[in-house]
């Protein structure tokens, strides 16, 4: 199977090509070095007129590509490391994310910002985060995030093909992973139901009995598909899982179907614990639930501090298989007053 | 080109819709803030008498008098102002926030900037011939994506204008407080020709912005137009620390004042009525327009 970063540079690829409209920019994008994480390498070479490597000028990159989207182009702005869309903060939440709505639907904003995001590769406190919570819950910006389950390539070209600016989420750690078969590896005792739109849903079960839910996105979902394996087949315990393209906005109703079935709902996400992502997931189930004590609830994410260098350290501090079991464990063998615990 | 009574009659109508809007505050028809560009007048009318009418233009948040003087309907701008359901863009935007035809603007200091650059090479790479002109502020200079935009735009020849209003204040700062160096030194480091005017002649920020706007379009590249004038109203509404016999002082150089002579008695006196009339019907009509409603958002 093709790996992640091979779909999402042949998504880029076959937006240049069929679309006039597709511009790239970003830092470093030329070949032969073609980016950072080589997401667009081969781009320029095709492409030399549409593919514009730009000065280290995050705010610009997305301003000037938020200003070519308003006049009838579709640019496709990377961000080199998600660290950084910091600097571009204003464009995106000022400018890109307000236009359509505040200009009462006159105009709109076919701009993509891509952006890998992510740790565990040793770079320390400033290359490594997962900024996407501070985007999230943003009107107007939509806020999508591939996997090896759904095929990143039909993602990204969705978010190119849409009318309104997207922030694009790559965790590094996907670039090389391969896509998932259904009915092989992984997947073999897996039935996968997805639903929604052109950023889907994906629903992962061994059975329609689960004991609990597993929520997430993006490379977590490798640690939560692991963790599911080994919740099975070392302690017999069904976890099934419900994997999200689209963080926001999103629709809460895959995993309150699911939740609703199982009754404990485990969180997965690598953005710091604190006022995250989870914190929202199960707000919205907690919402739409009459019986408050018939949900158990549990979050496991990144501690509440800056990703060390030091992978000792950085183990500690981001989300693993390991964590994500013993959590899963936990919330099965809850009883009582529903509570939410975390690690 | 537009004559001296269309000139003075932007420059009339510009002035008399900012008078009426800050009055309407006290009549309670306006509410929250408006920044009024009386005293630059000549700025707007200078620059729209020089650009063509396809050209696009991201304003700031002084953006009635640019509005206006491009061309925009001052009863839709007071719609805007007043919240209306019939207001540019239907109330939501208000006083900063307002977009028709090729004119947008935002109430964000230095983040149009990039904007326009990228609308430039929009307009570049689909031919159109048009140019992309923003308008910033003494104080917006203050911003670091400003020159993050002055660097792409020269680097990659966008035809982009870069108008600099410098009226002395950025709210109640003044620019010995906030600027060092000089504004055409800060063009001249990127290699964009840049030309500077420390008038309020309606002629001559014409003569300049053709100058200016020519050149961006002709070399298909970015140009800088720093205009040297003077606000007379406060920054927006009651936050004025300036000394009044400063503000006395720079009364002989009203825009108004000095194109007025160009213009027979009549022909003044004739225009003032006429716009009078505009402006009068204009925040008449929007006054018993309708507030919005919500819509059903997805
Ligand atoms: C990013 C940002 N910072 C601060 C403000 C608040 N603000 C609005 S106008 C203004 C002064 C701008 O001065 P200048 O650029 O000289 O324009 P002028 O008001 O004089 O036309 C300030 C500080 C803002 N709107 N945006
Ligand atoms: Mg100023």
């Amino acid at each position: 199977m093709p790996t992640v970063l091979e779909r999402l540079n042949h998504a880029l690829h076959h937006a240049l090509e069929t679309d006039p409209r597709v511009h790239l920019l970003g830092e470093d994008i030329l070949d032969p070095y073609g980016g950072a994480f080589k997401v667009t390498r081969g781009l320029s070479t095709d492409f030399p007129d549409r593919v514009h490597t730009t000065p280290i000028s995050e705010a610009a990159i997305v301003g000037v590509a938020n200003g070519m989207a308003l006049r009838g182009l579709r640019p496709v702005a990377e961000i080199m490391f998600g660290d950084f869309v910091t600097l571009a903060a204003d464009q995106l939440v000022n400018h890109a994310a307000k236009f359509r709505w505040m200009y009462n639907d006159n105009v709109r904003v076919p701009l993509v910002v891509r952006t890998p995001m992510g740790g565990r590769r040793g770079y320390g406190p400033t290359h490594s985060q997962s900024l996407e919570k501070f985007f999230l819950g943003v009107p107007g910006l939509k806020v999508v995030a591939p996997n090896t389950l759904g095929d990143p390539a039909d993602l990204l070209a969705a978010a190119i093909a849409a009318d309104d600016p997207v922030l694009f989420i790559e965790h590094k750690l996907l670039y090389t992973r391969p896509l998932l078969e259904a009915g092989v590896g992984d997947l073999r005792d897996m039935q996968i139901e997805t639903a929604g739109g052109p950023y889907p849903a994906h629903l992962l079960r061994f059975t329609p009995h689960s004991h609990l839910t597993i929520a997430t996105y993006g490379y977590n979902f490798e640690l939560a598909r692991q963790a599911a394996l080994d919740l099975l087949y070392e302690h017999e315990i069904f976890a099934e899982i419900v994997l999200f393209s689209q963080l926001s906005p999103f629709n809460i109703d895959p995993l309150l179907e699911s939740v609703q079935r199982t009754g404990r709902l485990l969180t997965v996400d690598e953005g710091t614990l604190s006022l995250g992502w989870g914190a929202e997931v199960i707000s919205r189930i907690v919402e739409r639930s009459n019986d408050l004590s018939r949900y158990y609830v549990s979050r496991v994410a990144a501690l509440d501090l800056p990703i060390a260098n030091s992978k000792a350290l950085e183990d500690e501090i981001l989300p693993s298989q390991e964590k994500i079991t013993e959590a899963a464990i936990e919330l099965y063998h809850e009883e009582g007053a529903s509570h939410q615990s975390s690690r | 080109m537009l004559d001296n009574q269309s000139l003075y009659k932007t420059m009339l109508r510009i002035r008399r819709f900012e008078e009426r809007a800050l009055a309407e505050f006290s009549t309670g028809k306006l509410f929250g803030t408006t920044h009024a560009y009386i005293g630059q007048e000549a700025d707007a009318a200078g620059i729209f008498a020089a650009a063509d009418p396809g050209d696009v233009v991201f304003s700031n948040h002084r953006c009635h008098g640019h509005f206006i003087a491009y061309g925009g309907d001052p009863y839709r701008l007071a719609a805007e102002l007043m919240g209306k359901a019939t207001g540019l863009v239907g109330g939501r935007g208000g006083s900063q926030h307002i977009q028709w035809r090729n004119f947008y603007s935002n109430g964000i200091q230095g983040g149009i900037v990039p904007v326009a650059a990228g609308m430039a090479l929009a307009e570049k790479v689909q031919n159109t011939g048009k140019v992309a002109l923003v308008f910033t502020g003494d104080g917006t200079l203050g911003e670091g994506v400003f020159y993050e935009s002055l660097n792409i735009a020269s680097l990659w020849k966008l035809p982009v204008v870069f108008v600099v209003e410098n009226n002395r204040y950025a709210q109640t700062t003044p620019v010995e407080l906030a600027l060092s160096g000089s504004i055409c030194g800060r063009f001249a480091a990127f290699d964009i020709p840049a030309w500077e005017r420390d008038t309020t002649d309606v002629l001559e920020v014409r003569a300049a912005a053709a100058e200016a706007v020519g050149y961006a379009r002709a070399q298909t590249g970015p140009v800088g137009l720093i205009l040297r004038t003077y606000r007379f109203a406060a920054h927006s509404k009651g936050d004025d620390v300036r000394a009044p016999s400063e503000i006395a002082a720079f009364k002989d150089k009203d825009p108004l004042t000095v194109h007025a002579p160009r213009l027979g008695d009549d022909e003044r006196a004739r225009i003032e009525a006429e716009v009078a009339a505009e402006i009068e019907e204009a925040f008449t009509r929007a006054a018993s327009d309708p507030f919005p409603m919500m819509k059903d958002e997805k």
